[in-house]
């Protein structure tokens, strides 16, 4: 099974390797697979007030493919809204990479990467809007919000 | 001198061909064509006389008595079925157990589920940390229905070497018939059939500098005396054992690279193992968690078998794309499955995902070894800032403390 040559470009020169600052409240990060299955993705996104995606991050344990599926996957999230991102799917993945069948399971968790960064980034915002309600208000309407 | 690529550093998976071996197989093609069972003449006779000579030289490398001990095969894996299948179907009323490893290639444990399937019973032994056999457990595992133990010289992937003789010594106390899988170490490392009591033995040319497509089977004519049902019928070839006409060309191959390894096999282990040594050190000098599967000290003098932890095995292998290595990771295989063998060994998954065998063989060199330990040191650093079980390492994160969402 030869690596088509999308891979090993992405590989030779991955897009985005790196890391955000998790306790940045704009920041969502995903981390999906386990070191037993030979394949983990930390794929970071970094929002703005507007709900773009303005930086992405990855780094990956895994084959060629997965490296590759991780680094593209970073690429094409880059200044997209996260609701634009969230519907990325991996068939298209599979596509742009040439990926053999036998390594779909990789683009399947780049997809689950994207997501999950997604989900961690939007439980932050839900937790943030929570502490801003629980807070009380100066004129006292907290009784009201919470309710 | 140039280094020419891509390097080849897999010999336990195959080996190229001598040249020497190569040169002793063409009149075989083009004028001694014949086939070595006419009889009645010249073709047959000169054919036949290659044959011969090609026995008497894979015997005397084995410590066989006789040549007639040989039996020719397609291959190693034609040869464990042959022994292991012959074996079982000659002694079917005598009793039905065999006794194997858990590390054996395939061809013997595939050919054990199939008797299985068939209500023979079969245990496989597990191994330590090292990848030996205990002695003890076959001795404990032993009963009166056995009729074969089985148990291969070296192992392909982590190199480590079995205790055949103290094992041989046991079946011949208790009378059970000894097979092993000699295909990685006969010839590299120490090996007799007498010392060892061995009843049967597999053997390929493929690995030691021949050609693909020939194997034998050793079976012994005197005490014991082993009688196997043939797997091949047809013109009764290799006194019934195994039928089919001799591919002479083959054969003389494989006679010309035992008797290579006979004069040779001693200085060029010793070669081979001072440079395993160095790639060794070349590599772990420059790398911190690197970590040595199989038996340090008894092991084939090619082999060496690393787990990279935090980079997994099929990556690192893409990144030293110019040489041919091979991996334990489950990303190489069809299945997604790691390693059986590294499995059996308890090395975790992931670092058995993290593995990679090189094996080294007699056409390598100092400067090949040198260029690959650089690369791979090269390699894996920056797989290592690719990786995000690497930083979590740095970070003082216990990865096995984890809770990873798998799928």
């Amino acid at each position: 099974m030869a690596y088509s040559t999308k891979v090993i470009e992405h590989y030779e020169n991955p897009r985005n390797v790196g890391t955000l600052d998790k306790a940045d409240p704009n920041v969502g990060t995903g981390l999906v697979g386990a070191p037993a299955c030979g394949d983990v993705m930390r794929l970071q996104i970094k929002v703005n007030d507007r709900g773009v995606i303005e930086d992405a991050k990855f780094k990956t344990f895994g084959c060629g493919s997965a490296i590759a599926s991780s680094s593209l996957a970073t690429e094409w999230i880059k200044g997209k809204t996260v609701d634009e991102a969230e519907v990325i799917k991996n068939s298209q993945i599979v596509e742009e990479l040439d990926l053999p069948p036998v390594k779909i399971h990789c683009s399947v968790l780049a997809e689950d990467a994207i997501k999950s960064a997604i989900a961690d980034y939007r439980k932050k915002q839900a937790d943030r809007r929570a502490v801003a309600i629980a807070t009380p208000a100066p004129s006292g309407e907290s009784a009201e919000a919470r309710a | 001198m140039a280094l020419k690529f891509p390097i080849f550093m897999d010999n336990h998976s195959t080996t190229p061909v001598d040249p020497r071996v190569l040169e002793a197989m063409l009149p075989y093609f083009t004028t001694k064509f014949g086939n070595a069972a006419s009889r009645n003449h010249a073709f047959g006779w000169e054919a036949e006389e290659a044959v011969d000579y090609a026995r008497e030289r894979i015997a005397q490398l084995i410590g066989a008595r006789d040549s007639k001990e040989i039996v020719f095969t397609s291959g190693a894996t034609e040869s464990d079925n042959l022994a292991i299948k012959g074996v079982a179907e000659f002694n079917r009323d005598k009793g039905n157990h065999i006794i194997t490893t858990v590390t054996e290639h395939k061809a013997v444990l595939d050919t054990c589920k199939r008797l299985e399937k068939q209500g023979f019973d079969v245990t496989y032994l597990g191994v330590g940390t090292d990848g030996r056999v205990d002695p003890d457990d076959v001795k404990r595992a032993i009963t009166d229905k056995t009729i074969l133990v089985s148990v291969m010289l070296a192992n392909n992937e982590i190199g480590t070497v079995q205790p055949l003789e103290a094992i041989g010594a046991i079946t011949r106390e208790r009378g059970v018939l000894f097979h092993s899988d000699a295909v990685q170490g006969v010839g590299k490392v120490d090996f007799d059939v007498q010392r060892m009591n061995l009843g049967l033995v597999s053997l390929t040319a493929h690995k030691m500098y021949g050609p693909k497509g020939i194997g034998a089977l050793y079976v012994r004519r005197s005490r014991p005396r082993v009688r196997i049902v043939a797997q091949m019928d047809g013109g009764g070839h290799e006194r019934g054992m195994r039928s089919g006409t001799l591919a002479v060309p083959l054969i003389a191959g494989f006679g010309r690279a035992a008797e290579i390894l006979i004069h040779e096999g001693k200085a060029e282990s010793a070669r081979l193992s001072a440079m395993r040594d160095r790639l060794r050190a070349l590599i772990t000098d420059r790398l911190d968690e690197v970590y040595l599967n199989g038996s340090a000290t008894h092991r084939l003098p090619g082999n060496l078998n690393l787990s990279f932890n935090f980079v997994e095995g099929e990556g690192l292998m893409m990144a030293i794309k110019d040489v041919a290595v091979s991996s334990g990771s489950a990303c190489t295989s069809a299945s997604l499955e790691p390693s059986y063998v590294l499995r059996a060994l308890g090395v975790g998954d992931e670092l058995a995902h993290s593995s990679i065998r090189f094996g080294l063989g007699r056409f390598n060199t100092e400067e090949e070894v040198d260029y690959v330990a650089g690369l791979v040191v090269e390699k894996v650093t920056r797989l290592r800032e690719l990786s995000p079980l690497y930083e979590m390492h740095q970070d003082g994160i216990d990865l096995k403390s984890v809770q990873w969402v798998a799928h």
